[in-house]
């Protein structure tokens, strides 16, 4: 991916960084659907006004001109926008590779194909999910309907068609039926990703956390699955990272190849960036992207290892890892320059163990500790929406 | 591997882009969420795939542009890895 090819020397990160390969446009945060898990910061209804198209056309033109070539297009749900067509049919013309990252929401088959006359790249459809839309998906045709029409749309207009499913405690006991459903609307990837735990889904982690148990029995379901259903369905399971013993090279390191921008023109390193402390990230309707990313003190904040704490300054693995995420050692531990907790070398990692092991005792939540509960969709059909 | 037919005519794999980066100075292969930098012979030969040249048109044009001899089994090789990786289909 990326990471390969912008390796330079993030070992001592001495040096210009690369150039931001990867540009994130969220373009909105207004969205149809109101996932209670959703990874929107949880206070986003103080977020500033919203890009204007021409404001989002500089952006693209700036990242473009740095060297930014894959284009994520994201939200909330970027199909509120009216401008997207707009949006995309400029990055194409600019050279970037575009992805769309949709809920399906709104996907009619005038605007697929005008995205395609635009020259949008791929699609993913997304679950990022609240237990409530999961089940809608499980057990509401008229849902399912909703979303195989999406799918069949997609195949129409010859993109591959690609399901990503965010995984919890409330739904990992459904991978079979998850993946049997993406099965019947033949999707040929699918990505089963466990929640991350920022925003939203912070706030819920105790809720939200699977057990040993259930990460193992949705493993086993998964290969199961994927013996039966062979390349015609590539399949993707990704562990949360609480069960891990080193931290996930987020993002390759913060400002070395990411560069998210927010609805309301503020650029991150990360989506959930925001949140760390003592930093002032700048915005583009005040600066250009090259100083942003090359001169602003936010985004020079984590580059190299100069800013690494004990145990990770002196680990030979920092250049690999870069001391996992700077906004999971915040939350966990109130330091964004502390190492990762996931990390069992941490002097914090019982605080990630600790976690487990709660979600561990509460044993297997589909009953009545969780007023978000499944309906057991064999029982019939809830069309009461 | 089946070794390539030389009457083949490979083209570029749906949903990957071949483009040059000024930022880079490189061909890159670009696909969902990802790219490869290429090396100079990758780029070489990648970009002489157009869907209209046969792999064989493709080896005598490379072998005229540096003067060389003998790439077929270099190209071939290249094209089954780059069939592999579906950065490469062939059409028929
Ligand atoms: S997770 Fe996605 S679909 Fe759900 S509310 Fe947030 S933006 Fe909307
Ligand atoms: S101590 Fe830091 S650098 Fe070493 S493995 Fe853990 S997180 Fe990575």
């Amino acid at each position: 991916m990326l990471a390969q090819a912008a390796a330079q020397d993030p070992g001592t990160g001495r040096g210009r960084p690369g150039p931001p390969l990867w540009l994130l446009l969220e373009l909105t945060y207004r969205c149809p659907l109101h996932c209670v898990f959703c990874y929107n910061p949880t206070d986003f209804g103080s977020v500033g006004r919203e890009l204007a198209t021409g404001e989002w056309l500089r952006v693209l033109e700036e990242a473009r001109a740095l060297g930014s070539v894959q284009l994520g297009l994201s939200g909330g749900e970027p199909l509120v926008r009216d401008d997207l067509e707009t949006i995309v049919a400029a990055a194409h013309r600019l050279g970037f590779y575009t992805n769309l990252i949709t809920s399906g929401v709104g996907l009619t088959e005038t605007r697929l194909q005008a995205l395609a006359e635009a020259g949008l790249d791929h699609i993913q459809l997304s679950f990022q999910d609240s237990t409530r839309r999961m089940n809608d998906f499980l057990s509401s045709t008229r849902t399912f309907e909703l979303k195989s029409r999406v799918a069949a749309l997609i195949k129409k207009y010859r993109y591959p068609m690609v399901l990503n499913v965010v995984l919890h405690r409330l739904n990992i006991d459904h991978v079979e039926e998850i993946l049997g459903m993406a099965e019947r609307m033949g999707a040929e990837y699918v990505e089963l990703a466990n929640t991350q735990y920022y925003g939203w889904a912070w706030r819920n982690r105790e809720q939200l956390l699977p057990s040993r148990a259930q990460l193992r029995r949705a493993e086993e379901v998964t290969a199961r699955f994927r013996e039966r259903v062979g390349s015609r369905m590539r399949i993707f399971f990704v562990v949360p990272d609480y069960f891990e013993t080193r931290p996930k090279p987020c993002m390759s390191g913060l400002g070395q190849v990411f560069l998210s921008i927010a609805p309301d023109g503020v650029a991150l390193p990360c989506q959930a960036a925001r949140m760390l402390p003592g930093l002032t990230f700048p915005s583009v309707r005040e600066a250009s992207v090259r100083s942003i990313w090359y001169e602003s003190p936010a985004f020079n904040r984590y580059r190299g290892d100069g800013w690494m704490k004990e145990p990770c300054r002196s680990c030979p693995e920092r250049g690999r890892d870069f001391g996992g995420c700077r906004c999971q050692a915040y939350l966990l531990t109130g330091d964004p320059a502390n190492t990762d907790p996931v990390c069992e070398l941490s002097p914090h990692h019982h605080l990630v163990t600790e976690a487990v092991d709660r979600a561990e005792r509460r044993g297997t939540p589909l009953a009545a500790e969780q007023p978000l509960v499944f309906r057991d969709h064999r029982a019939g059909e809830d069309s009461r929406a | 591997m089946r070794a390539v037919d030389a009457a083949a005519r490979p083209a570029i794999g749906r949903g990957f882009r071949l483009q040059w980066e000024p930022a880079q100075e490189a061909h890159v292969l670009l696909y969902p969420e990802g790219m490869v930098k290429l090396n100079q012979s990758a780029a070489a030969i990648l970009t002489r795939c157009d869907g209209v040249r046969t792999v064989a048109d493709i080896v005598a044009d490379l072998e005229r542009t540096y003067t060389a001899a003998g790439l077929t089994p270099d190209v071939c090789a290249f094209i089954t890895l780059a069939l592999g990786r579906t950065w490469l289909e062939l059409l028929p």
